[in-house]
């Protein structure tokens, strides 16, 4: 059935249906993940979010029990959508891959007690990225009477750094297995992969080293002929001193007399050490504004659809997944076809 | 709510000065600042007067400009920093690990020049040496082995690989080398062996099956490949595990300290926590946890209710600087709720180890990339406790409740 691959893709409601989600560490790509997940499914759509790391942090999310090797509701969207979840159990699915392509379900079952379902992964760490990888082109193939099962998957993929070596399966394998099923199986998750249907996109902050590292990924992505899709800006802040005075406070030139009287006027004490504390907070955020707004223009010299996420105080619970899912939405020019 | 328990502060000051100090080593969940911090550290110990060598992973481009660390010999290099003039013995040294480098001199070291260069032409060597998970991990605990031997520097700071879990650094080495050596790959190479035969009756048909199926999937030329590795290597494999576990012995010895680093999230300080019990186990030194990137107020006069309400009264009364002063309000509301969760999850790290030492490190407003960033750097990290002139301690973001 991999064979066939490309002659499913027909024409589709939005063209990319793979949704591979990459970003540093730290740049909250899972959250991102799982919010554009809840952004598809808006309008009555199916979505999979799919986890490849194995850390339970979709379940943490959505603040579930630890998903199992299945595929599970996860929440529910606008308009009757719904984001099933999955986390990827390695040796569930080398089993699974027996099974399927050798019938020997009960044989891989033995082979796990003896340790040589790790042992095969660890020798060959491609085998690892294949099993992961075919299971996503699975889900985003997967048919039941003619339907498509998900209208888009979305992938919470290895961090900017391994993402080319994780989607790149076929180069993977290309130096352990030279011939047999491994490879037949890699060459057709690598065509959906590299066909229009997929997108990677790339999560990263308004800070140096994610923006070097997402252009790093972006050059290597290309090379490889894996389509990039859109940049997500994360944590983005907005200033919340009046434009007129930001660069001011940035280079430290306000005072905490040129407060005073407007503090007293709103009816605060007169105490210096809160006019000065404020000061120089107000002083720090412009200036920290001031150099993310710096790395706005590396953003768009990247030259991909870009969108910004706002950085949200608190834990990110259901709520905050939904208004990034919104902004995601507005992106993403889903909110038309809902 | 209960109160919560005080951390005990952290002295890195003292523990960097103290002669006895040999190796520092950063550890942590990917993301949290290691490389920056260990540089920080590193920086602040060669000013106190020590000789000292920090061991990067991954350094941040400019980061690693800033130390010098353009080119990748695998070898420390001497940073240059003005004010390290001799005069009190202080010196820094710092090297980018290189992986695969590592691995091929072990291999040269051990092995006749023929035999090593079948090994480096070998393709499950040039695998296992770039790509295997956890090579990264035995490759720094290798490296700090030889800096060690070596004697070159009284004090050597690591930081660890950017894995997932902290845990990795400790776990990895043991679990590479148990592979390496292993009854797995000698019984899968065994038709090549002397004594298989033995072997194999031991696991009996299931292996063959197992070695039949391994083939079948990842193809015979992969086995054909370990098979040629092993044989090749074969008198290297008991150094293996040899030096893993010696270099791991040395991470017991007193002159060993752990500084376990994290940022003000869930997760990190998960990792954090699991890192800490770890050490506990294994009896590993720990001096403490840096909550990195914190959101310390400049004061805490104003709660951030209180300053919200009154950002809505000057913008409300109006007048010159209002929309400054309202602006102004509005940041310390913002910084105090922050605040308030970072230092709700730092006590909730500290009710669960109440013994660890906390120093925390406020979030600088841009990147840390060059030696007057680092430096600032390290002087948050060595400070006194009580020096922030706000009133609260380093040890926290925000003063203990009454």
């Amino acid at each position: 059935m991999h064979a066939r691959t490309l002659a499913d893709v027909s024409p589709e409601p939005f063209p990319v249906r793979c949704h591979v989600v990459t970003g540093k560490g730290g740049t909250g790509k899972t959250t991102v993940a799982a919010a554009l997940a809840l952004a598809l499914a808006a309008g009555g759509h199916r979505t999979l979010l799919v986890e490849t790391e194995g850390r339970q942090g979709i379940a943490q999310l959505f603040d579930t029990p630890p998903l199992p090797y299945e595929e599970r509701r996860v929440a529910v969207a606008r308009g009757g959508g719904e984001v099933k979840a999955l986390a990827i159990d390695l040796e569930e699915a080398l089993l699974e891959y027996l099974e399927l392509f050798y019938s020997m379900k009960r044989a891989g079952r033995a082979l796990r007690k003896m340790g040589a379902v790790d042992f095969a992964t660890t020798i060959a760490p491609g085998l690892r990225d294949v099993l992961l990888t075919g299971k996503v082109k699975e889900a985003v193939t997967r048919k039941v009477d003619g339907q498509r099962v998900y209208d888009a998957v979305v992938v919470d993929a290895p961090p900017t750094g391994r993402i080319t070596r994780f989607l790149n399966v076929t180069d993977e394998v290309a130096g352990l297995a030279r011939s047999g099923p491994i490879k037949t199986q890699s060459d057709g998750v690598m065509a959906v992969l590299r066909s229009p249907q997929t997108a990677v996109h790339l999560v990263t902050l308004l800070e140096d080293m994610p923006v070097q590292e997402t252009a790093d990924a972006i050059d290597e992505l290309t090379a490889t002929g894996l389509p990039v899709g859109s940049v997500l800006v994360n944590m983005a802040t907005e200033p919340l001193l009046p434009p007129a005075s930001l660069a001011r406070a940035a280079e430290g030139a306000i005072t905490a007399a040129e407060l005073a009287p407007a503090l007293a006027a709103g009816g605060l004490p007169a105490d210096p050490a809160i006019a000065e504390g404020l000061v120089a907070e107000a002083v720090e955020h412009a200036r920290r504004w001031q150099s993310q707004d710096a790395l706005r223009s590396r953003v768009a010299e990247l030259g991909r659809p870009t969108v910004e996420l706002p950085m949200l105080i608190g834990p990110i619970d259901l709520g905050s997944l939904y208004e990034l899912a919104g902004r995601l939405e507005a992106h993403l020019g889903l909110g038309a076809a809902a | 709510m209960s109160s919560p328990r005080t951390a005990p502060a952290m002295d890195l000051a003292a523990v960097v000065a103290d002669r006895d100090t040999r190796i520092v080593v950063c550890c942590g969940a990917g993301g949290v600042g290691k490389t920056t911090t260990s540089a920080a550290l590193a920086l602040a110990a060669a000013e106190a007067g020590r000789r000292v060598v920090v061991l990067t992973i991954d350094p941040a481009r400019r980061l690693a400009q800033s130390l010098g660390l353009e080119e990748l010999d695998n070898e420390p290099r001497q940073v240059v920093v003005p004010e390290l003039d001799g005069s009190n013995g202080g010196e820094l040294h710092a090297m980018m690990l290189d992986m695969k480098r590592t691995f091929d001199d072990i291999v040269s070291a051990h092995s006749t020049p023929e035999r090593a260069a079948t090994i480096f032409e070998n393709p499950f060597y040039q695998a296992l040496s770039s790509s295997f998970a956890g090579t990264q991990e035995y490759m720094a605990m290798e490296k700090l082995g030889q800096l060690r031997a070596s004697d070159a520097w009284d004090l050597i700071i690591v930081d660890t690989p950017p894995s997932r879990s902290a845990l990795d650094f400790l776990d990895a080495p043991n679990r590479m080398s148990r592979f390496l050596d292993g009854t797995m790959i000698r019984l899968l190479t065994a038709p090549a062996r002397a004594g298989g035969r033995a072997g194999l009756r031991i696991v009996g048909a299931g292996f063959s099956f197992f070695s039949r199926i391994i083939s079948k999937i990842l193809g015979g030329q992969l086995l054909n490949d370990i098979s040629s590795f092993v044989s090749a290597l074969d008198t290297m494999f008991g150094g293996f595990r040899e030096r893993a576990s010696a270099t791991y012995e040395l991470l017991r010895q007193p002159g060993t300290s752990f500084l376990v680093i994290a940022v003000p999230e869930p997760d990190a300080l998960r990792e954090a926590s699991y890192f800490v019990d770890r050490l506990s186990t294994e009896g590993m030194p720990l001096a403490g946890l840096v909550l990195n990137r914190t959101h310390p107020p400049a004061t805490t006069a104003l709660s951030a209710t209180r300053a919200e309400a009154a950002a809505e009264a000057v913008a409300e009364a109006g007048g010159e600087g209002a929309e400054l002063a309202a602006g102004a309000l509005r940041v310390h509301a913002e910084r105090m709720a922050l605040a308030t969760r970072e230092q709700r999850l730092a006590d909730r790290f500290t009710s669960a180890h109440p013994e660890v030492a906390v120093r925390t490190v406020p979030a600088a407003a841009g990147d840390v990339h060059d030696l007057a960033d680092l430096r600032v750097m390290a002087g948050e990290l060595t400070a006194a406790d009580d020096d922030t002139g706000t009133g609260t301690p380093r040890t926290r973001v925000l003063p203990v409740r009454r």
